[in-house]
């Protein structure tokens, strides 16, 4: 059974089209990341299923109920925001019982409900307390527990750690997940960030211009990405890539030639391409002297970064990053000794820029 | 290590510790600003002594001079006795007509133009946006070229010359300036608090009450100076759309001052005339910042 | 209206996008006002009045078409002439003024003084009061045997001479030194809520680069405020349109009709000397300077935008 299912979905404000023709199915309990730069169409999406944008064409199922045109407190969703709207006048308790009390649920019932999600969230000190009064972790919190009290099929989190530092919001992607394993919802979470995307996700659906790119497990879109923009949008440090032709068994890009006799092909490749490999892909040292395709490449400039270090190099005159071990002693300067498995490497077509 | 004998450090600094407080253009400054307030406090000075002496003082002194002998009886005959027409009422007559049209035309512009600018901030619908478009557009239009047909208007629902036909008029007015207000404000309150009132089931009159207005007391009193200002200063609506018995207090000011007959009593006018400016000064010293905000959200409209 | 028969729901069931007049309709129940006083008074009431200019409406209105002749009288009668030659004279230097002291003073209060609370509470309140309280409070200063005339003769310079109340020749200037110490204080502090939105390091490479404060202020700072200009400017012809109270406390038109204007001409033909013709005439003319004011503004300000 689909838990969520997207049908032919348009929407557009006037003459701009944000959304065209997509479609998307989530399983029952599966954590899905839409991810995408902003201006992608993914919060556009959040928004469309929550019903608080009414979609222009298109439908939506929620547990094989269409609730295209249901009012959003009738589709069984919680939702997480960015900002955490909290409803600032009024105390935790009150933030945490609006919904139920317009739902006209009993006194007993919302009371059971509160203090069972304030248990879950370990909030229950901060019940009596206004929004104000409260940290950005401990207000996160309290948004989520909003969204659990529902008792909803659906979770929608729309960038709910943008506004956190970076140690707090490390701190909630593994609340969130571990929630996630102990609650079993379905969530579809809306996020910029590729880490947390990586982290938490089942499955992630990279957007742009209002279209899915890919939609696969976070190992498949780091390992295999579906094209050269979804390769270049995740991973950090960026993708390296390399312009060239393909020729029959090999890879010319400027002075380098590549054998490309082991990366598996779809089908059988020719013409302008792209060849695409993470810097924690590219082999140093020994490790390189054993593969087909070696080479010294110069060392322009050194990002120590603590636990690893990147150096800018140079091959086939475009920049080049390669990730070295934090311990290393190389300087500017050096000539470094690299090996491209191609296994690990991705091609893309030049023109469409899909994988090959 | 840098040798600082050698050093142009060394040397310290060139030239004079510039000074604080009494330089000359600190003297200037003040000088400026403290003649610029004696222009600006004169007439309230003025006024203030002149409305405290008697007839006789103020015909053989300056009117810069404080009196000589404090008397309160202009303020007195300007209150309850001072004449218009053959009325010698007073001008508590006129404070107690504007006071009758103040208050239920703050209750109602309020009360339309907040729920209005909540709509349009957050309630869009096709062609609220037409409609706003046009009512601030009308804000720049003369009024003169409105009266009339306001007149014909009010007549025909019969309320022509009558307190609440003023409140109308007030109402429809104010509505151009406070509904920009409100709507840029309930704009302003974060869209991710209104979508998750909507998510927890609350609808468009439960979102108003429950979440926008507890949030939006500043903004109201900043409308409630402004229409108090606006509606207690106004003259030309006064004059146009009641009758004498029920004329605002400008109007039975200006009546009282300039009238021609019978001897100027200048103490007693200008009694009269502190008694009219009070109600917005005690408004304007009270609120102090609010004010300022209230007019600064006035002039965003341009 | 979307395709629903190619698709289908697992139920069965197909859900129907609502009736559009019944989608939303607390908020336009809450509109209901905003609309009819755009549509009626607004739209409304000004259409009727300019078709009624041209027509022969004397005591009651009438549809008596007459062509311009309400604007030819109109043009040809020494009273509006004389006002439209006041309201230009006292809306130039209005605008000058206002424009200038308002900035100056806000530039003074900008410069991180003592007590500037207390300063601007002093320049701003004026605008708290009515025309008619102003207009009553200058007409005792100006007074010719008692106020400031008197005061100086006393001090000894028995030929000075400042009565600009009865004298037709400068009357405009005393409507106006009223006027700017009504409203000078409003521009001051919209002035000044410009400038302190400033980016204050604009004013350290100010420093850094050496320009001095008063070339900083013109080369600088004041084209950094160019909305905060228009916007001043926009309110205050919006307000030199509308003078009327001021004019009507003040003098009455007086001496004679040397100090009528516009809005005061409007409403003695429509109110008093039961000639509507001339007045919506009259009223259609200021519709006419306002809109000839504005669309060009308009026009810079939005239009431009929108292409970019």
């Amino acid at each position: 059974m689909h838990s969520v299912e997207i049908r032919d979905l348009d929407l557009s404000f006037g003459a701009i089209e944000v959304l065209k023709g997509l479609n998307l199915n989530i399983e029952d309990g599966e954590f899905l990341v839409l991810l995408g730069s902003s201006g992608c169409g993914k919060s556009t999406l959040l928004n469309c299923i929550a019903g608080l944008l009414e979609v222009t064409d298109g439908q939506i199922f929620i547990k094989d109920r269409n609730v295209t045109w249901e009012e959003p407190s009738d589709r069984g969703i919680g939702m997480v925001f960015q900002s955490y709207a909290l409803y600032p006048q009024m105390t935790v308790e009150g933030n945490l019982s609006f919904g139920l009390k317009n739902a006209r649920m009993s006194k007993d019932e919302i009371a059971k409900r509160v203090g069972r999600a304030a248990e879950i969230l370990q909030i229950k000190p901060l019940l009596k307390r206004k929004p104000a009064a409260l940290s950005g972790g401990q207000r996160q919190r309290v948004a989520i527990g909003r969204a659990l009290v529902r008792d909803a099929d659906v979770f929608l989190f729309d960038e709910p750690l943008s506004n956190l530092d970076a140690k707090l919001r490390a701190d909630l992607r593994v609340e969130i997940k571990r929630l996630h394993q102990q609650l079993k919802n379905t969530i579809i979470y809306v996020t910029h960030d590729q880490v947390e995307a990586l982290t938490l996700a089942d499955r992630i659906a990279v957007m742009k211009g209002g279209q899915i790119q890919q939609l696969a497990s976070p190992t498949e879109i780091y390992n295999r990405p579906g094209n050269r923009y979804v390769a270049d949008f995740v991973g950090s440090p960026a993708m390296n890539f390399v312009e060239g032709l393909l020729i029959e068994d090999r890879f010319e890009a400027r002075d380098q030639v590549l054998s490309i006799r082991d990366y598996p092909f779809a089908k059988q490749p020719g013409g302008l391409a792209t060849m695409g490999i993470r810097p924690e892909h590219v082999a140093t040292g020994a490790a390189a002297e054993a593969l087909s395709f070696n080479t010294d490449v110069p060392v322009e400039v050194i990002e120590p970064m603590g636990s690893d270090t990147l150096a800018w190099t140079r091959l086939a005159d475009e920049p080049f990053r390669v990730r070295l071990d934090g311990q290393t002693s190389i300087r500017p300067g050096d000539r470094l000794k690299i090996g491209i498995d191609l296994s690990k490497a991705s091609f893309f077509d030049a023109e469409t820029e899909v994988r090959l | 290590m840098v040798d600082l004998t050698s050093s142009p450090y060394a040397e310290g600094p060139r030239g004079p510790k510039p000074r604080r407080s009494f330089s000359r253009a600190n003297i200037f400054l003040y000088g400026t600003l403290i003649v610029v307030s004696v222009y600006y406090l004169l007439p309230l000075y003025v006024m203030v002594v002149t409305s405290l002496k008697g007839m006789p003082e103020i015909r053989a002194g300056n009117i810069f001079s404080p009196p000589l002998e404090i008397t309160f009886q202009p303020w007195v005959k300007a209150w309850a006795q001072a004449c218009t027409g053959i009325n010698c009422d007073g001008l508590s007559r006129g404070f107690w007509n504007s006071v009758k049209i103040l208050i239920p035309s703050i209750v109602l512009s309020i009360a339309v133009a907040s729920v209005n600018g909540y709509a349009l901030a957050r309630w869009k619908f096709k062609g609220s946006e037409v409609f706003f478009t046009i009512l601030i557009v009308g804000a720049f239009i003369p009024y003169q070229t409105m009266l009339y047909p306001l007149v014909i208007i009010l007549r025909e629902i019969g309320l022509m010359g009558d307190l609440s036909g003023l409140v109308l008029v007030h109402t429809i007015f104010g509505m151009p300036i406070l509904t920009l207000l409100f709507r840029n404000y309930f704009a302003s309150i974060p869209e991710d608090l209104h979508k998750a009132a909507r998510v927890d089931g609350a609808g468009f009159w439960s979102i108003y009450f429950r979440i926008m207005l507890p949030m939006s007391l500043p903004i109201f009193v900043v409308a409630i100076i402004l229409q108090v200002t606006g509606i207690w200063n106004d003259f030309l609506f006064g004059v146009i759309y009641t009758k004498p018995e029920t004329y605002p207090m400008t109007v039975q000011l200006n009546n009282i001052v300039n009238s021609v007959q019978g001897v100027k009593e200048y103490n007693v006018n200008m009694a009269a005339t502190l008694l009219t400016g009070l109600v917005p000064l005690v408004i304007y010293f009270v609120s102090g910042k609010l004010f300022v905000r209230g007019i600064a959200a006035g002039a965003v409209k341009g | 209206m979307a395709d629903l028969s190619s698709s289908h729901s697992p139920d069965g069931k197909r859900a129907q996008r609502p009736m559009s007049l019944f989608r939303n309709l607390p908020a336009k129940i809450a509109s209901i006002p905003m609309i009819l006083t755009a549509l009626v008074v607004f739209v409304g009431g000004t259409a009727w009045t300019v078709v009624h200019s041209f027509t022969s409406s004397k005591l009651l209105p009438n549809t008596k078409f007459v062509g311009f002749d309400q604007y030819e009288r109109l043009w040809t009668t020494r009273r509006w002439l004389v006002s439209i030659e006041n309201l230009a004279l006292y809306g130039m230097l209005s605008l000058i003024f206002t424009l200038v002291i308002g900035f100056t003073l806000a530039a003074l209060l900008d410069r991180k003084i003592r007590g500037e609370n207390v300063f601007r509470t002093i320049f701003l309140y004026p605008f708290a009061l009515s025309f008619i309280v102003t207009g009553l409070a200058w007409q005792w200063i100006l007074n010719p045997d008692l106020g400031i005339q008197h005061v100086v003769r006393g001090l000894g310079w028995e030929s000075f001479t400042f009565n600009p109340l009865n004298d037709p020749d400068i009357v405009i200037y005393g409507i106006l030194i009223a006027g700017l110490w009504q409203g000078t204080g409003l521009i001051m502090v919209i002035m000044l809520a410009g400038l302190r939105g400033i980016d204050e390091d604009i004013w350290k490479a100010a420093r850094v680069d050496g320009i001095g404060t008063i070339k900083t202020y013109i080369v600088v700072i004041i084209p950094m405020m160019r909305p905060v200009f228009v916007t001043a400017l926009v309110l205050i012809m919006s307000g030199i349109i509308k003078l009327y109270d001021l004019v009507v406390a003040l003098t009455n038109g007086g001496p004679g009709i040397a100090s009528e204007v516009p809005a005061k001409y409007v409403i003695q033909y429509m109110f008093r000397a039961q000639n509507l013709g001339q007045g919506f005439a009259a009223s259609t003319m200021m519709l006419v300077s306002v809109a000839i004011i504005l669309i060009p503004w308009a026009y810079l300000e939005f239009g431009g935008r929108k292409r970019g």
